[in-house]
């Protein structure tokens, strides 16, 4: 490993904390912890996302790590903190059922994204060539949560994490997507936060509880 | 010009009635916005019948023979679900189902979901598609859960997670094609994800990464079809939305999602040199058939029923795009006009046979010929057209696709046939009793606007006795395209 540079290796060893930090989301049960998680996840994005652009120097990434900072990191969680403190649920505490097995499931799914990632790796140009394999893990792990996870909170934060991955896999297969295009998705994922919001309140409207083993009325009869 | 015209009009639209959607007039104003949508579509198609294929704006919008027939046929069905649902929503209102909030939330997001759909059909720019089909499934999921009844919020809860979730395996699947055409189109610029500037260059493209490239892009586009096993959304959605709500997402949406899988597919066609795409929809179109048309037998609410007839016709189509070639691919296209047409319609009759009897459940509706003879008849020609009956055009495409399925592939068409049969005993045996027998319900408040079930099931009684040259030379077209 003597040939990469310092700042490869401080990405890679960023990309290994993304990695870490969707590990600790899928065994956190207490709502307030789990935003945390994910602001540290954004910031870990940044991060990383920042020293690509200083090292292969462009100046497009430097613009859509400024807007992951402002999105990820400050406008969406605190309007999920708002929430949070108006429905009252920084505390609720969920009991994750078979911790192990979601684990050793997690384990798999790592295993099996990195398989996926190298074809498409030993192709890339850029200096997080790597890292697919991680970007790709963080995106199947959140899926793995929003199945896994019973309250509507917890499968919304299990969605911007996806986010975070997808946008991870975005800039270590190709420094980005275009900026047009990146202005045009971080515009939906605020639209959808707000919906999300607006949900919440009807959720508990309707059932009392953002509990969702209570929605299961719409079953094949 | 016109393109902007198609767009700016539903966009301009769903922000004046953002602020009037709450009057009385709104309904009317949403009727007049419609149709100036379809003005302007009428024009774009005229101009691409006398000009060719073409592109605007710095080649960010790109038009041509295929989706111009699908920009036309979005912005008919649009207009006919808002004149349909200017009585429909007006009895809903009455009954007390919604406020005049909610009433103006229904109005604004429908047309920004027009406005959605008419981007992701008109964009040349993959990033661009990805960005408007998120879109529009924003616009419609406040519009699922319109009536906050338990059932409407949790279909919408599962409609947002569902259908976000696999939009996003999507996102990743344009990264991986983003990054299949750096190299070859040039990283900086914006052209790497433009489709003409893909599809030209699209025989270098790295077989290996556009594999998997297509593979996410199927899965995330495709749930949106509502193609097996991700179709669970589906049902829920069109089960508890308001009535004009599930005939777009039926009619409408599930064509614009089912657009954007064929749109990647004849660029991953042209960069694995292999029939392996093909294959793949082929297996998801014929999964998705046969398990509907098993579905359909342990539905009990009319909508439910109909919502599964679409995942079943999505699976027909699916299946056809995926046998390719010009014959298939021209069944498939007709079938998309056709199911789109025939099941708004059916929708539309459903809808006022509910307001009629007050519930949903099949077992309750009864008698719709005694009380109101146009809806019940509206009813049992959408459901003989759907069903594929010979003079209707649903019978063409079909036949069209079972006779390509017997010549490429003989082993699909039993399946194929066994799942139409299914499906056809399944509904008609339903269909039956709801439009006969004796019921003591009273007639509706309004006079239901029918017109548009009766146009609809026209157009598709016409193609099935006579496609006009014209028409079929335009599908013939599109679909030799589509081909590669």
């Amino acid at each position: 490993m003597a040939h990469l540079s310092l700042a490869t290796q401080v990405i890679q060893m960023l990309a290994g904390a993304l990695l870490l930090i969707s590990f600790a989301m899928l065994a956190e049960r207490r709502s307030r912890r789990l935003l945390i998680l994910l602001v540290w996840q954004g910031a870990v994005l940044v991060a990383s996302t920042l020293l690509v652009a200083s090292t292969a120097h462009l100046t497009h990434l430097f613009y859509s790590a400024a807007l992951t900072l402002v999105l990820k990191v400050c406008v969406l969680p605190w309007i999920l903190f708002r929430l949070m403190r108006k429905l009252g649920i920084e505390r609720d505490n969920e009991p994750l059922v078979n911790l192990p097995t979601l684990m050793l499931v997690g384990l798999a799914l790592v295993i099996f994204a990195f398989g996926l990632a190298q074809p498409v790796s030993a192709l890339a140009t850029t200096v997080l060539r790597d890292t697919l394999g991680i970007a790709l893990a963080v995106i199947l792990l959140s899926f793995l949560m929003i199945l896994a996870r019973r309250k509507a909170f917890t499968q919304v934060i299990g969605f911007l994490s996806l986010e975070n991955g997808l946008f991870f896999a975005a800039t270590s297969t190709t420094y980005g997507m275009p900026m047009v295009v990146e202005l045009g998705m971080a515009l939906d994922l605020l639209v959808a936060v707000f919906i999300f919001g607006i949900f919440f309140f009807h959720i508990r409207e309707q059932f009392d509880s953002l509990d969702l083993d209570q929605l299961e009325s719409l079953k094949e009869d | 010009m016109e393109i902007l015209l198609v767009l700016g009009c539903p966009l301009l639209g769903a922000m004046l009635l953002a602020v009037v959607g709450a009057k009385r007039y709104a309904a009317e104003a949403s009727v007049a916005i419609s149709l100036a949508t379809l003005l302007a579509a009428a024009a774009l198609v005229l101009r691409i019948i006398h000009g060719g294929s073409m592109t605007a704006l710095h080649e960010e919008f790109f038009i041509d023979p295929f989706n111009v027939f699908l920009v036309a046929l979005t912005a008919l069905v649009g207009f006919t679900t808002s004149v349909f649902s200017r009585p429909y929503m007006r009895i809903e209102a009455e009954h007390g189902r919604l406020t005049p909030a909610r009433l103006r939330l229904y109005h604004s997001m429908y047309q920004l979901f027009m406005a959605a759909m008419l981007l992701a059909l008109t964009t040349n720019n993959m990033g661009f598609l990805w960005v408007s089909m998120e879109m529009a499934t924003l616009s419609t999921v406040l519009l699922v859960s319109l009536y906050r009844t338990r059932a409407s919020v949790e279909a919408a809860w599962k409609y947002f997670i569902l259908c976000g979730v696999g939009i996003a395996l999507a996102l990743f699947g344009t990264a991986l094609l983003y990054a299949a055409a750096e190299n070859l189109l040039g990283g900086e610029g914006m052209n790497a994800l433009l489709w003409t500037h893909l599809n030209a260059v699209k025989g270098q493209l790295e077989p290996r990464v556009m594999g998997l490239a297509f593979v996410f892009l199927l899965v995330g586009y495709g749930t949106k079809v509502g193609l097996a096993p991700l179709h669970n959304w589906l049902p829920d959605a069109h089960a508890e939305g308001p009535t004009p709500v599930s005939a777009v997402l039926s009619g409408l949406l599930l064509n614009v999602a089912l657009y954007a899988v064929i749109r990647c597919k004849i660029l991953a066609d042209g960069a694995l040199h292999s029939a392996l795409p093909g294959h793949m929809l082929m297996g998801f179109g014929l999964l998705s058939t046969v398990l509907a048309s098993f579905f359909l037998w342990r539905q009990r609410d009319i909508k439910r029923l109909f919502a599964y007839s679409s995942i079943e016709h999505m699976g027909i189509i699916t299946f056809a795009f995926g046998m390719g070639g010009p014959i298939a691919n021209f069944a498939g296209l007709l079938h998309m006009t056709m199911h789109s047409l025939t099941k708004s319609a059916i929708f539309f009759a459903a809808g006022h046979a509910t307001q009629l009897s007050g519930t949903q459940r099949m077992d309750k509706i009864r008698g719709l010929l005694a009380i109101h003879p146009s809806v019940g008849w509206g009813l049992m020609l959408g459901g003989l057209a759907i069903l594929g009956m010979p003079p209707f055009g649903v019978f063409t495409s079909e036949y069209l696709v079972l006779i390509t399925a017997m010549r490429d592939h003989p082993w699909a068409t039993p399946i194929l046939l066994a799942a139409l049969a299914v499906a056809f005993a399944a509904i008609f045996s339903r269909l039956q009793p709801m439009v006969f027998g004796d019921t003591d319900d009273r007639p509706l408040p309004h006079t239901p606007a029918l017109v548009p079930v009766f146009v609809h099931l026209g157009i598709v009684l016409m193609m099935g006795v006579y496609i006009p040259p014209a028409l079929a030379e335009w599908y013939r077209l599109a679909a030799r395209l589509i081909a590669g």
